[in-house]
C-alpha cells in the first residue's frame, strides 16, 4: 500500500500531502477492486490478471497445435477399426469408412496359438512394469529426500553424478551393463530389468527438484514433536509432493511397458507381452489388421494409466498455505 | 540444521568455556562425527545409489576408458590412447558433418521445445477437470504412442500422394512432388520439424506438474502489489516459484535435443541421404551396432557426454537469472 510515512510528514507541504493522500485512496480503492473480484462465483472461479484479448490469443493458438499433437492418436483408433482393404488403400486415409472389430478378433485367434499361455506373458509384463516402476519411485523418492534437504558429506557429488549420468548415451553402456548383470547372476530373471530401472537418474532428480521447493519450517517442526526422518519422509514430504511421483510413475511405467526385454530374458516363460506381440505382427503383410490392434492395445494401457495419474495430479494441492 | 547453530554459539573461544565444551565441539566438526550424523540420510540414499553404482557408474566408467581402446567385441580390448579421439576429429567426415546436425538441431530444438513445453502447459494451467486432463493427454500424445511420429511418413510422402506435397500442389508453390526426405536440402528442415512436434515430453509433465506446485495465494498476492497482466505474473510470479522444474527440463530438454536419432534413422534412413540427416547419435549406432568398433563408438559417446554437459553448465547460469 502507498502510505505516507509519517515521520516524513512534517516536512512536506499540504499541497503534497493532499496529492499522496489521494494517491493512497485509489490505490485502497484498487486493492479493494481486486479483493472483490476474487470472491468466487460458486464453483467458477475467476482466475486474476486475465484478459479476454490474451485468452482468445493463446487457446487459438494452442487449438491449431492441438490438431497437429493429436494425430497419432487419431491415426491409431482409426487404422485399429479398418478392414484389411482399407489398411492397404492408396493413397492411404487417415479415417476410417467401414469400422470393424476384426482386427482385433484376429489377434485373440493368433494370441490363442502361442505356445506359452498368452495370459503368462500378461503376467510377466504385469511383474515387470509394477515392479521397475513402484520400485523406482520409492528408491528415488527416499534417495532425493536427503539430497534436497539434509546436509552431509558428500552430497554435491553425489547429486552431480546423477545429472550427469543422464548425459552419457546409453547405447555405448548396454554393452558394460550387460557384463555386470551376468556377473550378478541375475541374467535371465525379473531382476535383470527390474533391478537397473530402479536406479534410473531422471527419477532422482525430479523428485529432489519438487522436494527442494518444500518450506524447511515443514519438516522442522515435525522434527521438533519427535518425528523420525523416516516419519517425516513418509508422512510429510511424499504427500506433499504427490504431483511429482505421480507424473514419475507415468514416465516410468511408459518406459517399463515398452521394454521387450529382448537381451536378458532368454527363456520364452519368461518375456513379457510387448515381445510377444511383436512377434505376432512380424508375420508381414497378412497380418497387417493383427498388427493395427497390437498398436492399439500397446497404446491405450499407458495411456489408460496416464489419465489416471493426471488426474490425481491435478487434484493435489488445493489447500495453500502449505508453503512459506 | 539444530546441530549446527549450537556448534556456532561455542566456537568463539570466551573465557567460562570448559577445555571438554571446547574439545566436544571440535569432535562434533570433524568429517567423522558429520558422517555420523546424517546416518539416517546415508541410510535412505543407500538402495539407490548402490543400485546406481553397478548399473550406471561402472559402465559409464568402463565405456570411456575403452573409448581409448581397439574393441571389436571378440578380442580383448588393446589400448590405443589417443587415436580414437584424433582419427574422429581429423579424419572422419561424416563425424564432422553428424557433429554440425546434432548442433543444429540443439540450437533450434532445445529453445523451441523448451519454450513451447512452458507455454503450453502454462496455457493448460488455466483449464480445470477432466478438460484438463484430456488436453495434457493431446499434446503428450507423441510421446506416449510409441513410434508415433511414423505418422509423417504419411505427410511426408515423396509422391504426389504425400498430405504436403497434394496441398502444395494444389496451391500451385510446387510444380512436381518433391521427395521430401531423401532431397539433401529439404531433409534437417523436416527433421527439426518432426523433432519439435516429439519434444514435449518430459519437460512439458514436470512443468504441468510444477504449476500445480505454485501456492495459489502467491497470485492474489502479486495482484495486490500491482502486477497488471498475465505476461508479468508468469515473469515474476510463476516461473520463479517453479525454477526446480525449470532447471530440470532444461537437463531433459538438451539431453533429448542432443539425443535425437531413432526419428532420422526411421524418416530418413541410416545412413541418409549424403549424411544429410546423420546426428552424432547415428554416428554412434553405426559404428556401435553394424560395424562393432565398440572402441570408436565410446569415444563418440564421450564427446558427445563433453558436449552436453558443457551446454548444461551455461543453460543453468543462464536459467538462475529468472525473475529478475
Amino acid at each position: 500500500m502507498a502510505n505516507v510515512n509519517p515521520a516524513a510528514r512534517n516536512d512536506l507541504t499540504a499541497a503534497e500531502l493532499k496529492k499522496a493522500e489521494r494517491a493512497a485512496k485509489k490505490e485502497a480503492k484498487r486493492v479493494a477492486k481486486i479483493q472483490n473480484k476474487k470472491k468466487p462465483k460458486k464453483g467458477k472461479e475467476k482466475r486474476l490478471n486475465r484478459s479476454m484479448a490474451g485468452n482468445t490469443i493463446l487457446f487459438t493458438l494452442m487449438i491449431i497445435c492441438g490438431l497437429f499433437m493429436v494425430l497419432p492418436l487419431v491415426m491409431i483408433i482409426n487404422n485399429c477399426l479398418k478392414p484389411l482393404d482399407e489398411l492397404y488403400q492408396f493413397p492411404p486415409k487417415i479415417f476410417v469408412r467401414n469400422p470393424t472389430l476384426e482386427n482385433f478378433s484376429d489377434l485373440f485367434v493368433l494370441m490363442n496359438d502361442s505356445w506359452v499361455p498368452f495370459s503368462r506373458y500378461i503376467l510377466n509384463t504385469i511383474i515387470i512394469t509394477l515392479g521397475g516402476m513402484l520400485g523406482h519411485v520409492i528408491c528415488a523418492s527416499l534417495a532425493a529426500y536427503p539430497l534436497a534437504k539434509h546436509k552431509f558429506p558428500g552430497r554435491d557429488l553425489l547429486f552431480s553424478m546423477v545429472v550427469l549420468s543422464m548425459m552419457f548415451s546409453w547405447q555405448v553402456t548396454q554393452i558394460p551393463q550387460y557384463l555386470i548383470i551376468s556377473w550378478l547372476g541375475i541374467n535371465n530373471t525379473y531382476a535383470a530389468l527390474i533391478l537397473p530401472a530402479w536406479s534410473f537418474g531422471m527419477g532422482l532428480y525430479l523428485m529432489k527438484q519438487f522436494m527442494e521447493q518444500l518450506p524447511d519450517s515443514l519438516m522442522e517442526s515435525a522434527r521438533l514433536d519427535g518425528a523420525t526422518e523416516w516419519t517425516i519422509f513418509w508422512k510429510i514430504v511424499m504427500p506433499n509432493v504427490k504431483p511429482a511421483w505421480l507424473t514419475l510413475a507415468i514416465f516410468q511405467f511408459q518406459q517399463m511397458w515398452a521394454n521387450t526385454g529382448s537381451i536378458f530374458l532368454r527363456d520364452e516363460q519368461l518375456k513379457p507381452m510387448q515381445f510377444a506381440l511383436q512377434q505376432i505382427t512380424a508375420g508381414g503383410t497378412r497380418r497387417a489388421g493383427a498388427a493395427a490392434a497390437v498398436t492399439f492395445i500397446i497404446a491405450a494401457v499407458p495411456i489408460t494409466f496416464f489419465l489416471i495419474c493426471q488426474r490425481n495430479v491435478l487434484e493435489t494441492m488445493t489447500t495453500s498455505g502449505m508453503k512459506d | 540444521m539444530a546441530d549446527e547453530k549450537t556448534l556456532k554459539k561455542e566456537e568463539p573461544k570466551t573465557p567460562g568455556v570448559s577445555a571438554e565444551a571446547l574439545e566436544a565441539a571440535r569432535k562434533q566438526g570433524t568429517l567423522g562425527y558429520q558422517i555420523k550424523r546424517a546416518r539416517w540420510s546415508y541410510a535412505m540414499m543407500a538402495p539407490y545409489f548402490i543400485l546406481f553404482f553397478f548399473f550406471t557408474v561402472v559402465p559409464v566408467a568402463i565405456s570411456i576408458v575403452l573409448s581409448f581402446t581397439y574393441f571389436n567385441m571378440l578380442e580383448f580390448p588393446e589400448w590405443v590412447g589417443w587415436r580414437n579421439y584424433v582419427k574422429l576429429f581429423l579424419e572422419d567426415d561424416v563425424f564432422l558433418v553428424s557433429l554440425k546436425n546434432t548442433l543444429i538441431f540443439a540450437v533450434i530444438t532445445g529453445p523451441i521445445s523448451y519454450l513451447l513445453c512452458l507455454l503450453f502447459a502454462w496455457i493448460i494451467n488455466e483449464f480445470k477437470g477432466w478438460l484438463r486432463t484430456f488436453l495434457t493427454l493431446i499434446f503428450y500424445a507423441p510421446s506416449i504412442c510409441g513410434n508415433a511420429y511414423l505418422v509423417w511418413n504419411l505427410i511426408l510422402t515423396g509422391d504426389r500422394y504425400g498430405y504436403l506435397n497434394g496441398i502444395l500442389l494444389k496451391l500451385d508453390v510446387i510444380n512436381e512432388a518433391v521427395v521430401w526426405l531423401k532431397t539433401e536440402k529439404y531433409v534437417m528442415p523436416c527433421l527439426i520439424i518432426v523433432q519439435l512436434w516429439l519434444s514435449l515430453g518430459t519437460g512439458f509433465l514436470s512443468f504441468i506438474a510444477g504449476l500445480q506446485t505454485v501456492d495459489k495465494s502467491l497470485y492474489e498476492a502479486a495482484a495486490i502489489d500491482g502486477i497488471k497482466n498475465r505476461w508479468q505474473e508468469l515473469w515474476y510470479v510463476t516461473l520463479p516459484a517453479m525454477k526446480p522444474q525449470l532447471m530440470f527440463g532444461a537437463v531433459m530438454q538438451i539431453t533429448q535435443s542432443f539425443a535425437v536419432a531413432d526419428i532420422s534413422i526411421n524418416l530418413a534412413g541410416n545412413p541418409s541421404v549424403n549424411y544429410a540427416g546423420a546426428t552424432v547419435v547415428t554416428h554412434l549406432l553405426d559404428y556401435g551396432n553394424t560395424r562393432f568398433e565398440m572402441g570408436y563408438a565410446s569415444a563418440i559417446a564421450t564427446v558427445l557426454f563433453l558436449l552436453m554437459v558443457g551446454t548444461n553448465k551455461l543453460v543453468q547460469k543462464v536459467l538462475r537469472r529468472v525473475g529478475e
